[in-house]
């Protein structure tokens, strides 16, 4: 079973987001990592491609730049190749182009199934999984906490508001992941000197036969008018705990009348 | 002249609308024009009442039996707009089933989506939503541009919710046409995970444990913890990924957000993922034993010292006192 997997090469989140003061959007020059929502779909496909005993994980991403140290991670986890449609072209582009982008370069791969993260860490809209499927015409399951798949069917327990539902749809299909689906495993000596030597095919816009007007900002048919500090939310009291901290929260939780 | 017809997408269970339906539902009525709500499922008429009351003319029915929401209730409300009963503006919950009906919807009218919104105003035609990126720490206003419908997506608990007083809801039941493939999801069935005690983005109280905790078994004094305080355990992210607990417990911009009125973050050092689904509680209390941790910065009532010994020392003076 062949899957593709999406995955996105973010800025740290470890260090302070910044916006251009140009273009009003997040920075994102110099190194980027591997989303770690995408670890788990790397995970998961590698799973069921084993147990489907044969096929691949192939890596679709997308970046302004030719950026590829975040892929080279989920590579050395085990991922086979990975397709990075990479252009400048594709700056300010929302998450409608990006599904545009996307299916574009997943038709090309042909898969039996996609894997997405519920929503990446930076950009967090949360609508591309259900974009992209419409876009291909696929069925998609998304908040997915388990998968198996059997006799050309995907079958997912999806969370809900009140737990979650087993629901099934054939393949292919478009399976968006929860964090803690799988537990992502740590790329080995091995995997990480096998990656450099493994496929990556960067390609362009044009490639895949996507109009230019249809990415970037152009594309996104959306302005920022502005942008402004939020009224802070401030510090209140700090209290060293000495062995009786407990007392002021018991003494604050009487203020409040909540005890 | 402001927008003149909004379609909020409602969302309910077992008869019961959702809250964000209501919130949003509010909002609508505040921008002026025609509310009509946009209903999946076949039981339309249990809910009609409420979606009335909140302010709702009509709400449109499209039944897409046992298949999930996404893929025929957008193709009900693109079949709707391509025949010319068309909304300004379309207003989703940021919450499962709205983001694969607004994602869907969105590829379909090839319309672009705003998502995560916390506000929405309009001026003229032009339709702007609010975001709060960074943690919360920055604004950023977005503007439509382009023809409408205008689809975007809200996070819950944006809004206030009150009744507008309206009558009930007229049902008009629309036809799902054919999704083909896309519409071939089948749900087999549901669990519904039995909880005791308030849910935690309606709770009081929400106790919220973190990384700091060590291991999967110190969550019990958190659960104990919030058991005592008649509120809901909650988690950060990083012992949900760890799968110290499930999904459906955590706080943040993935997860839940929650306002509460006491909010208790115990061994949670405030990532910005984490702060943006707490920050707006009316008390913060944060137990860490980094003095530097970031939670400390939003905090009412911080300690600084560990949580092993200030919980269950918490725990022990409150169950004296009961």
């Amino acid at each position: 079973m062949n899957v593709v997997v999406c995955a996105k090469q973010i800025p740290d989140p470890a260090a302070p987001g910044e916006l251009d003061p140009t273009t009003k959007t997040l920075k994102r020059e110099g190194k980027l990592i591997l989303d770690d929502s995408d670890a788990y779909g790397v995970e998961m496909g590698l799973q069921l491609a084993d147990k489907a005993g044969g096929g691949e994980v192939t890596l679709i991403s997308m970046a302004p730049n030719n950026e590829v140290s975040g892929l080279r991670t989920a590579l050395a986890m085990g991922a086979a190749k990975a397709i990075l449609v990479s252009d400048p072209a594709l700056q300010g582009s929302d998450s409608l182009a990006t599904a545009k982008v996307l299916a574009a370069a997943i038709k090309r791969a042909e898969p039996d199934l996609v894997l997405t993260a519920t929503e990446s860490t930076d950009g967090y809209t949360g609508v591309l999984p259900a974009q992209l499927a419409e876009l291909l015409g696929w069925p998609s399951i998304t908040f997915a906490k388990h998968i198996e798949v059997a006799d050309g069917k995907a079958k997912v327990q999806r969370q809900t508001e009140e737990g979650y539902d087993e629901v099934e749809a054939p393949l292919p299909a478009i399976v968006s992941v929860t964090a803690g689906v799988v537990e992502p495993r740590y790329p080995s000596f091995k995997g990480i000197m096998a990656a450099k030597n493994k496929p990556v095919d960067e390609v362009k816009v044009a490639d895949l036969g996507v109009a230019g007007d249809a990415v970037g900002w152009g594309g996104a048919r959306q302005e920022i008018v502005d942008v402004s500090p939020a009224e802070e939310r401030k510090a209140g009291e700090i209290v060293e705990d000495e062995g009786d901290a407990h007392e002021r929260i018991v003494q604050f939780l009487e203020q409040l009348k909540v005890i | 002249m402001a927008v003149s017809t909004t379609w909020v997408f409602a969302e309910a269970a077992e008869g019961k609308v959702a809250s964000i339906t209501l919130e949003l539902l509010t909002k609508a009525r505040e921008l002026g024009g025609t509310v009509e709500a946009f209903y999946g499922g076949g039981d339309a008429e249990a809910v009609a009442e409420t979606l009335g009351k909140y302010g709702a003319a009509k709400v449109y029915a499209a039944d897409p039996g046992d298949s999930l929401l996404g893929a025929p209730v957008a193709a009900a409300m693109a079949a709707q707009i391509e025949g010319g009963n068309k909304p300004d503006l379309l207003l989703f919950g940021q919450t499962y089933d709205g983001r694969d009906v607004a994602g869907r919807l969105s590829a379909k009218l090839d319309k672009p989506a705003l998502t995560n919104g916390i506000d929405v105003s309009a001026d003229g035609d032009k339709v702007t939503v609010e975001n709060a990126i960074f943690g919360g720490n920055t604004l950023v206003k977005t503007s439509f541009a382009g023809d409408g419908p205008f689809i975007a997506l809200f996070r819950p608990k944006s809004f206030a919710a009150e009744e507008g007083g309206g009558a009930s809801a007229e049902v008009v039941k629309v036809d799902v046409p054919d999704t083909g493939l896309a519409g071939q999801t089948k749900v087999l069935d549901r669990h519904v995970e039995e909880h005791t005690g308030p849910k935690l983005d309606e709770a009081e109280v929400v106790v919220s444990g973190g990384r700091g905790l060590g291991s999967a078994e110190k969550y019990d004094m958190i659960e104990q913890l919030a058991k005592l305080l008649k509120g809901a355990p909650g988690a950060s992210r990083a012992i949900v990924d760890a799968g110290w607990v499930p999904y459906a417990y955590q706080v943040g911009q993935t997860g839940k957000v929650v306002k509460p009125n006491v909010y208790i973050a115990a061994g949670i050092s405030g990532a910005t993922q984490h702060l943006v689904g707490m920050k707006g509680a009316k008390n913060i209390i944060a137990i860490n034993k980094d003095k530097d941790a970031p939670i400390f910065s939003v905090a009412d009532l911080g300690v600084v010292g560990d949580v092993h010994k200030v919980v269950p020392k918490l725990i022990e003076a409150l169950q004296a006192r009961s």
